[in-house]
């Protein structure tokens, strides 16, 4: 990393660290475990409708539903759980600053949350014009399906990853 | 055997002893736990709102747990493999763990609740949702009890690595 980034980043750390919210998180003992219960059932419900509609995507169910239909459906549930995640994210960081923001793997997994969210985006978008967008473009919607599948797996599997290094 | 001398040798095989001093295998193993976990639960909680009638109300009981549950099972699976094995690495650390036992009783809980369900009040699932998409009271306490017993297994399983 850039010397001058590196250098900004740390004192981004500093203050944070310094600041009461921070250091009352790091006081409470039950604070990050609870709120990491919060992001863990978040990221849930996020997964579950992700996974209905991604198998509707590849065929495999609800094919007695339109795609629309399983979107309506589940899509809402997404960008319920996203603020969630946001904010349960924050509070961890809060806690620990220099534990996720100078960490390689969170930085990626930054990386992934920004594509994840802007796939998921991409897919849902052209549903409210046309209902029938996706149907008509078999290759395209099983690529989605799949790019955004991998990147919330790589997403779990980073922010478990967070504490090894 | 006492159980201290089980757990002592459950840590004793290769296998334990490799995931408990290798580098990576242990976060390797807790990844593919969580995102198992992740699955279970998001899944059974489509299930548990649709017995409560709070989602999916246009679609039958039956049709989506037919959708829901085989992830369920294949995640649920994966969960109990991973789980196992992390067990079996530090087995003297998780066995007398009080929120590890919390875990396994929730666990049995949500179990039973499962079997009473499909035993009894599952029955008539057919005619739920068909034209009428109203649950009797029966499943709608069956949902509710799953969706409590889930998020506090979560809830356990949280606190499993806080107090180690």
């Amino acid at each position: 990393m850039n010397p001058a980034l590196k250098q900004m980043l740390n004192s981004v750390c500093v203050w944070i660290d310094s600041t009461a919210l921070s250091q009352a998180i790091q006081t409470a003992a039950w604070v990050v475990p609870a709120v990491q219960t919060v992001h863990i059932l978040a990221i849930a419900a996020l997964m579950g409708s992700m996974v209905m509609i991604n198998l509707r995507l590849l065929g495999v169910t609800g094919r007695d539903q339109s795609l629309a239909a399983v979107s309506r459906r589940f899509s809402p549930v997404i960008w319920w759980a996203l603020p969630v995640l946001l904010v349960s994210g924050i509070i961890l960081i809060t806690g620990e600053p220099a534990r996720a923001l100078k960490n390689v793997i969170f930085q990626w997994k930054m990386l992934m949350v920004i594509s994840a969210v802007a796939v998921t985006f991409y897919f849902t978008a052209p549903l409210k014009k046309n209902p029938a967008h996706w149907d008509s473009r078999g290759g395209a919607g099983v690529a989605v399906a799949l790019v955004s599948s991998t990147l919330w797996v790589g997403i779990i599997f980073a922010g478990r990853w967070i504490a090894y290094f | 055997m006492n159980i201290t001398a089980f757990f002592k040798w459950l840590e004793s095989f290769d296998l334990s002893t490799a995931i408990r001093e290798g580098e990576s295998l242990f976060p390797w193993l807790e990844s593919i736990h969580v995102l198992a976990i992740v699955l279970v639960v998001g899944s059974i909680v489509m299930v548990d709102l649709r017995l409560l009638g709070w989602a999916s109300r246009e679609r039958a009981v039956s049709r989506v747990t037919a959708e829901v549950l085989p992830i369920t099972w294949i995640a649920f699976a994966a969960a109990v493999i991973t789980g196992v094995l992390m067990f079996c690495a530090k087995a003297t650390t998780y066995g007398p763990n009080v929120f590890f036992l919390l875990k396994m009783g929730f666990l049995a809980m949500a179990g039973c609740n499962m079997a009473f369900f499909h035993k009894f009040t599952n029955r008539n699932v057919e005619d739920w949702g068909a034209e009428n998409p109203a649950t009797p009271q029966g499943a709608k306490v069956a949902g509710a009890v799953s969706l409590v017993l889930w998020v506090c297994i979560v809830v356990f399983g949280r606190w499993i690595g806080f107090t180690m």
